[in-house]
């Protein structure tokens, strides 16, 4: 047995589905089509009326999942790509994000975004937007890198009693898999040392983990030990196993698909510095995604996010700092 | 608990008039002087932040509360003191919340008109608006799922809020689910300053309900007897399942959007015209008309609404205020995972000198 990505993602969801009667799914096209992707393929067969068709209409879509929430359901919303998330913008950071703090009340539900670039996807379906949402209080953001953190942590998620960002790469739904699902798993806000090495710490989440694991093993025929930590949720950030790991390497690369003002390679960076300045024999580096929306052309998509290529010269240029 | 003391859903008992009109003239008042209350003590500087009252539009939103039942839900706006007293919501509450008392159920932590209790189906606003509709959607899709039937879900809007796509976005959800939701729209002729002319450019609002696929029906928002009959008839339509229902009531907002505003740009014509009359003077002297009340009974009751509202200043006034020392200052309902989320002060400095020790 062969598991991809993206089936991970859909078992997670039947397995919701079957063992909690509150759990439901809503979104465009989710229904009998089985969604843009097929990540809920075959559920609205197995599920008859929990898994729901929505109008294109983000806004609303995130306001109904609030409020079937108050009601003690937990809803899964499926953003057809993580772009359009900027339409329910307002319902995800002021009224989903708000709920607990204003009327000690859990507001437990579950955003799927489909995000990161794909090879022509263009600026309005590439975009990663783990760090605006982390950026606000009352959010969990989760950036799963492998077939089973996608699964144990898409059930962690519709389990938590906080909204979720459940941020899911679509270069990854058919790229990645397993033998099979996972027994246990680790949990949510825990970063997974996913490579021991003693030169250097490359820090990475969701897609940007499987290019650091290129560069570590090229570097490894050049002669250099590369540590690879998963983030595996942004928010929370496991600040303790990087600080741990610059602890072993005295340096750091951070990367991240996201553009580079603010976010989530800015708070990794940020606190290292700050909790463990005097563990770095190197000034912290980050790499991002160009500071421009993503482009169409293949030639130039791959030049505008980081790749195995560019990581590789950022983390030969701080092996010689 | 303050919500134990919930008791919607008295306007059942339509069946006698007399008691509907009497009933609802009573809260409007209550709501009346309450604030009027919140405008003298903000005027005394005792309220941080804004005051924002319903004055003018207590007719329609203590039929909206009215019409309600315990187990709907309902999510009042910025005007609807007087529908918040009429579903259940302790006049405590609001006292609570406007003088910031930490034993309100915001906590400190929101004012003024942002307060409920969602899990009593009293929904607590956020500012945007047209937000709360698709909330209530999904509340009543919840019933549905978990097989409640025979609830309604009210949201209350004004004119402005009827041009965002929020609003769009949830009367079309609302549409295509059939969900017993029933959309009050008070025209109150401003969103803030802005006049209808340069909020929409349809006839009248209500041609919207067509678009949309769902009933809908006008009032005049001033006459208390119509508001009781219009929204009733609506709510009932819903619960009998006859999906969505649009009321629009024409009416004049009697103050400026908030007291800082005194309102320089309503225009004379219609305050002189019919919609601009006072829904609590109309609602008196239909009581009058029709024998259901005399003077004195109108100034007795208007006596005990002022000791109420008094009376529960006096006491919030002596109630703490929250304390920011003792602030759980945590977003998630997920203890294990918001303590990860705050950078403990100084345990950087700890791992630090740890870790340096070891490396030596």
């Amino acid at each position: 047995m062969s598991l991809t990505y993206l089936d991970a993602i859909r078992e997670a969801q039947a397995r919701a589905l079957a063992q909690d009667p509150r759990v439901f799914i809503y979104g465009q096209d989710v229904g009998a089509f089985g969604g843009a992707f097929k990540a809920t393929k075959g559920l609205a067969q197995r599920f008859p009326g929990r898994v729901l068709d929505a109008p294109i209409s983000e806004d609303a879509m995130v306001g109904l999942a609030v409020g079937a929430a108050i009601e003690g359901m937990r809803p899964i919303i499926e953003i057809q790509f993580a772009d359009f998330s900027t339409v329910a913008f307002n319902q995800i950071v002021n009224q989903a994000a708000t709920l607990h703090w204003r009327t000690n009340l859990p507001c437990p539900l579950t955003i799927r975004l489909p995000c990161g670039g794909t090879s022509g996807g263009g600026p309005f379906h590439s975009q990663t937007m783990e760090s605006i949402y982390a950026h606000y209080p009352g959010l969990v953001v989760l950036t799963p890198a492998t077939v089973e953190d996608a699964y144990s942590m898409l059930l962690e998620a519709v389990a938590l009693d906080d909204p979720v960002i459940f941020c899911e790469h679509k270069y990854l739904y058919y790229h990645l898999k397993a033998e099979r699902l996972p027994a246990e798993a680790m949990p949510v806000g825990k970063a997974r040392l996913t490579r021991p090495g003693r030169d250097m710490t490359l820090v990475a989440y969701s897609a940007m983990v499987h290019e650091a694991l290129a560069v570590a093993e090229e570097l490894a025929s050049e002669g250099a030990e590369i540590e690879v930590v998963d983030l595996r949720s942004v928010k929370p950030l496991d600040t303790d196993t990087v600080v741990a790991s610059v602890a072993r390497t005295g340096r750091l690369l951070c990367v991240g698909e996201a553009w580079p003002w603010g976010g989530v390679t800015a708070e990794v960076i940020a606190r290292v510095a700050s909790e463990g300045f005097g563990l770095l024999d190197a000034p912290p580096q980050r790499l991002n995604a160009k500071d421009t929306p993503a482009p169409y052309h293949p030639n130039l998509w791959a030049a505008h996010r980081p790749t195995a290529r560019s990581i590789a010269a950022a983390a030969r240029n701080l092996l010689r700092m | 608990m303050v919500h134990s003391a919930f008791s919607p859903g008295t306007a059942r008992a339509i069946g006698s008039c007399q008691d509907a009109h009497t009933r609802a003239y009573r809260l409007m008042l209550l709501a009346r002087i309450l604030d009027d209350k919140f405008a003298s003590l903000y005027r005394m500087g005792k309220i941080h932040g804004g005051v924002f009252l319903g004055r003018g539009q207590e007719a329609l939103s203590v039929a909206a509360g009215l019409a309600l039942r315990k187990g709907d839900v309902f999510a009042p706006l910025i005007r609807d003191q007087a529908g918040r007293l009429a579903f259940g919501e302790p006049i405590l509450d609001a006292v609570r919340t406007y003088l910031g008392s930490a034993l309100g159920p915001m906590r400190g932590r929101d004012g003024n008109v942002h307060r409920g209790w969602p899990r009593e189906g009293l929904l607590p606003m956020i500012s945007h608006l047209g937000a709360m509709i698709s909330v209530v959607n999904g509340a009543l899709l919840a019933h549905r799922f978990k097989g409640l039937a025979g609830t309604v879900g009210l949201a209350s809007l004004g004119d402005g809020g009827t041009s965002t796509g929020a609003f769009h976005e949830a009367i079309n959800q609302a549409a295509v689910e059939k969900l017993p939701l029933v959309l009050v729209l008070a025209n109150n002729h401003y969103a803030y300053s802005t006049p209808n002319e340069r909020q929409f450019a349809c006839r009248c609002l209500l041609d919207k309900a067509a678009g949309y696929g769902i009933s809908g029906e006008t009032v005049d928002g001033t006459d208390l007897s119509a508001c009781l009959t219009v929204v009733g008839q609506a709510v009932n339509q819903a619960r009998a399942g006859g999906g969505p229902q649009m009321v629009l009531a024409t009416l004049l907002r009697l103050c400026g959007h908030g007291e800082h505003d005194d309102a320089g740009y309503v225009d004379p014509a219609l305050k002189a015209s019919p919609i601009g009359r006072d829904c609590l003077k109309v609602a008196e002297e239909q009581l009058l008309e029709k024998n259901w009340a005399d003077a004195s009974m109108l100034a007795a009751w208007r006596l005990e609404a002022v000791r109420t509202v008094e009376d529960a200043v006096a006491k919030v006034q002596r109630e703490p205020a929250p304390d920011p020392y003792r602030q759980d200052w945590c977003a998630l309902a997920s203890r294990h995972l918001a303590e990860a989320c705050e950078p403990a002060e100084g345990a950087g400095r700890e791992i630090k000198a740890n870790l340096s020790e070891r490396l030596k």
